[in-house]
């Protein structure tokens, strides 16, 4: 336990990328216990182990073990504002002799205990808690409440595992995908280099695009780019291998229970692997975006909202056929591949994206300002020769939205609203990414529904942190688009950069915080600006 | 009548016709500690500790009329006997002791348990009504020794010094940055402050008191003289543009928040250090029970919170409504309300 709570102090009191990444494949090089490792990568990329423990109980113990009366605990978890912290600092001074267990036993010994009684949870948790040090019963805590998360973006991770493993980030991106757990996962498992095939429903890593740089227009040679909307949805991942459909979201999330209707796909002849749009798509055309959300919302939708809101996978691209990985050929040899799969669909459920060819740049502008009639944000631009890369690359493919500045960032912070809104929180603080850790950067009043509001407010009620008068920081889980007038440098806040008229554009509840946008690509989006 | 009450200008002592660090202008005014939201400027005659007055003088002016007594030293104004007592706070740090007729009350200012290596040790002082700051009133809040936080400085330090960095510390001038130039290994590397804390340790060691000196920035300082060096700088400074001439460097922060990590972050500090001038959870119970006390009114801090803990264990306990602005190490909590 004790060199994984190491570990977390130390990326904890460092915003140095290059030393996270030091610090995790150091760790991989020392670990030696093979399932220590795993739960590591695990708890890194967001899986928690299911929390067998009630925390109302967690607060009882503690509070009889530092003999003081519940209230004066739940005062002081109300003012520190993280119940696993709170229990840490609260514990009295424990003789430490016993010697704790590692990370591994601790969690899978803890997700055994799903049926015990209460007894035998009690003296589970305060043997954990007698063993350990405070920072230790930190991290301890954390695991037990499932409220683990850790300040490593992905990609530090993924340059680490490279650091140790000596393979390519790209390699070890798409092994990190899909659904594996530590339980029954064994680390040459995962990281099975020569057989990609053996989990079927694993996805591949997406390439994700920056915005169009001004500077940049000019060199868009129609011989050398094409053009295709921005679909205005979810992006997706759409996955039929040996007769089963997966569907994934952006954010890495299994979604295919939510959207049935490419269950129709299981009867194709050929496998394959799609990246492209889900879109509400009714009466030959997508329709508003939040009619989506209500169908992203639901899991296992009734017939009802099925036909009300029908979907549509618009396909773009073709990473797989047939079980070979084609990503790295060009993007004209991909199309073809996927024209040849679109035409021997069935059910009515994918799209193909139509390529728009253009004479010049100029010519294309004027098609940009059509986008909204054809529900696009904009266009995207792909290099016919380009490969399909993991993550955020520049260089083979741009977007192009009309709107250039909306952003999607995290809510942090909340505070509440006057005369008939002082019940609502209804005044945000939303921030980006900067490295690992979020830097608010706007403040948005909202331009949400009543009800929008409401959903918010028991959000922000169940999530604080820390209140301070009206404002309270909450944890940061949900994702805005945000849109604005324009960006300027500023020196008065922290994030360098101030927006004008900041609103929030829409609640893209499709998105986990690791998907919002960061400060680099605002920064970005100043530089087109100017 | 008590023979201390609470009125919108601080606790005034009707008897004697003076106030305890008030924060309206009064006549007189009893004065605990030089920090500035007990020390304020614009009362008619002050009374303190001798060890206070020339930081008294330095912050408030040279013009003010104070009295300065010796620790234990009692002066009878108007039938009430007055006396200060050491509070382990900064130096020139006091409790203020009142007895009429029998009928003792100490108001404990700030204080702590802990002997810093400076400011003069917490004495025990026996009363019947204690009035108690309560900043740290949690169970959440127990500190280590000050000999382990200062091992966990020196290593930082000596780390930051091994990659070529410069380490720089927030550190209020009036009580952190004695201790923590006082404490910190001097062999590590050169130590410098920032005028605002030198000329009150300039202050400081005309009365006496040997305060280590610390290097001058100056203008023409070279980055490279810096490397590996300490620098003491008071939080305004931290982040502002007086830092960029030190190039690559870590900044801490030193105070009694940085236990909670949800502050830690908020303040955007990699480093934080737990270390306060106010007691712990533990300092304050012990501080109150050794009294003997009965009744206790609490102040300064998560009033309620504790004053209800401690009509739970027996004392008969209230809440003293302060015009709280927050002292020093409060400030650091409450800075950036706003977050962008
Ligand atoms: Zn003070
Ligand atoms: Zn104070």
């Amino acid at each position: 336990m004790k060199r994984f709570t190491s570990l977390l102090l130390a990326i904890d009191q460092t915003t140095s990328t290059s030393t996270k990444t030091e610090l995790i494949a150091q760790y991989l090089q020392e670990e030696s216990l093979e399932k220590n490792k795993l739960w590591t990568i695990a708890l890194f990329t967001g899986k928690k182990p299911q929390r067998t423990v009630n925390t109302t109980l967690l607060r009882k113990w503690c509070a009889a073990e530092a003999n003081i009366p519940l209230w004066l605990f739940e005062h002081t978890y109300h003012i520190i504002g993280d119940l696993a912290e709170t229990i840490s600092l609260i514990l009295p001074e424990y003789n430490i002799t016993s010697t704790s267990k590692s990370m591994s036993e601790w969690i899978e010994e803890m997700m055994a205990l799903k049926n015990a009684d209460e007894e035998e949870k009690q003296i589970f948790i305060i043997n954990a808690w007698k063993s350990m040090d405070r920072p230790s019963i930190w991290v301890f805590n954390k695991l037990v409440t499932g409220g683990f998360r850790v300040g490593v973006a992905k990609n530090i991770l993924i340059k680490a595992l490279s650091m140790f493993t000596g393979q390519d980030p790209t390699k070890i991106a798409y092994h990190l995908t899909g659904n594996w757990t530590p339980l029954k996962t064994t680390w040459s498992e995962l990281f099975n280099f020569q057989d990609i095939t053996s989990d079927h429903s694993k996805p591949f890593p997406f390439y994700l695009a920056h915005a169009l740089p001004n500077e940049n227009i000019p060199d868009i040679d129609p011989q050398i780019w094409v053009a295709e909307w921005k679909w205005d949805g979810i992006r997706g991942q759409l996955i039929k291998r040996k007769g089963e459909v997966y569907l994934w979201s952006r954010g890495e999330e299994l979604i295919t229970d939510k959207f049935p209707e490419f269950q129709r796909l299981t009867s194709m002849h050929d496998d394959f692997v799609l990246d492209g749009e889900i879109v509400a798509w009714k009466m030959e055309k997508p329709m508003d975006f939040q009619k989506l959300q209500t169908r992203i919302g639901r899991k296992n939708p009734g017939k009802k909202i099925m036909s009300d809101i029908p979907v549509k996978f618009i396909a773009y691209d073709l990473l797989e056929v047939n079980g070979v990985d084609i990503r790295l050929k060009s993007f004209e040899e991909r199309r073809l591949l996927l024209e040849k799969i679109y035409e021997s669909c069935i059910g009515e459920v994918l799209k193909l994206s139509p390529l728009i060819h253009f004479e010049s740049i100029e010519t294309l502008k004027e098609v940009r300002n059509e986008s909204k009639n054809y529900q696009a944000e904009g266009l995207m631009l792909k290099r016919k020769t380009g490969i399909y890369h993991s993550g955020r690359k520049t260089g083979d493919m741009w977007k192009w939205k009309v709107d250039p500045f909306t952003i999607d960032a995290v809510l942090i912070y909340a505070q509440r609203g006057h005369g008939r809104r002082a019940n609502l929180f209804s005044d945000f603080t939303f921030a980006l990414w900067d490295g690992d850790r979020l830097l608010p950067f706007a403040k948005a009043y909202s331009g949400l529904s009543d009800n929008e509001m409401k959903e918010i407010t028991t959000f922000v009620r169940n999530n604080t942190i820390e209140t301070f008068g009206p404002v309270s920081s909450v944890n940061p889980k949900l994702v805005f688009e945000l849109a604005f007038e324009g960006i300027s440098n500023s020196t008065r806040h922290k994030s360098g950069i101030a927006v004008r008229f900041p609103r929030i554009s829409r609640w893209r509840k499709d998105k986990n915080p690791e998907d919002a946008d960061t400060l680099k690509h605002i920064k970005e989006l100043l530089s087109d600006s100017e | 009548m008590p023979l201390l009450e609470f009125s919108e200008k601080g606790i005034y002592c009707s008897q004697a016709d003076c106030f305890i660090d008030p924060w309206r202008p009064v006549k007189k005014a009893l004065i605990t500690h030089a920090h500035s939201d007990h020390a304020r400027s614009g009362h008619t005659q002050y009374i303190a500790t001798k060890d206070s007055v020339p930081v008294l003088k330095h912050r408030l002016g040279s013009f003010i009329n104070i009295l300065g007594l010796n620790y234990g030293e009692k002066i009878l104004i108007n039938g009430v006997s007055v006396s200060f007592h050491p509070a382990g706070h900064i130096i020139g740090s006091a409790q203020i002791r009142l007895e009429y007729k029998g009928e003792i009350w100490v108001v404990s200012g700030d204080y702590k348990l802990e002997h810093d290596g400076i400011s003069i040790p917490f004495e025990t002082v026996k009363c019947h009504t204690f009035i108690t700051e309560s900043t740290f009133g949690l169970p959440s809040f127990r500190w280590q020794q000050q000999k382990t936080v200062f091992d966990e400085i020196n290593n930082w330090w000596n780390k930051n010094k091994e990659e070529g960095k410069v380490s720089i510390i927030a550190a209020y001038s009036l009580g952190k940055a004695q201790r923590i130039i006082q404490n910190i290994d001097p062999s590590i590397g050169n130590i410098y402050t920032h005028g605002a804390i030198e000329n009150t340790h300039e202050v400081l060691r005309r009365q006496g008191y040997n305060i280590k000196q610390g290097l001058k920035v100056e203008n023409h300082t070279k980055q490279d003289d810096f490397q590996g060096s300490m620098i003491l700088a008071p939080p305004s400074a931290i982040g502002s543009a007086w830092t960029k001439k030190f190039g690559q460097y870590e900044e801490a922060i030193v105070s009694g928040w940085m236990a909670v990590r949800g502050i830690r972050r908020r303040r955007n500090t990699e480093r934080g250090f737990v270390l306060s001038d106010h007691a712990d959870w533990d300092g304050l119970n012990m501080a109150i029970k050794n009294t003997g006390a009965e009744k206790v009114y609490v102040t300064h801090g998560y009033s309620e919170i504790f004053a209800r803990w401690l009509t739970e264990q027996g004392y008969d306990a209230g809440v003293v409504k302060t015009e709280f602005t927050g002292d020093e190490e409060t400030d650091l909590q409450q800075e950036n309300q706003v977050p962008v």
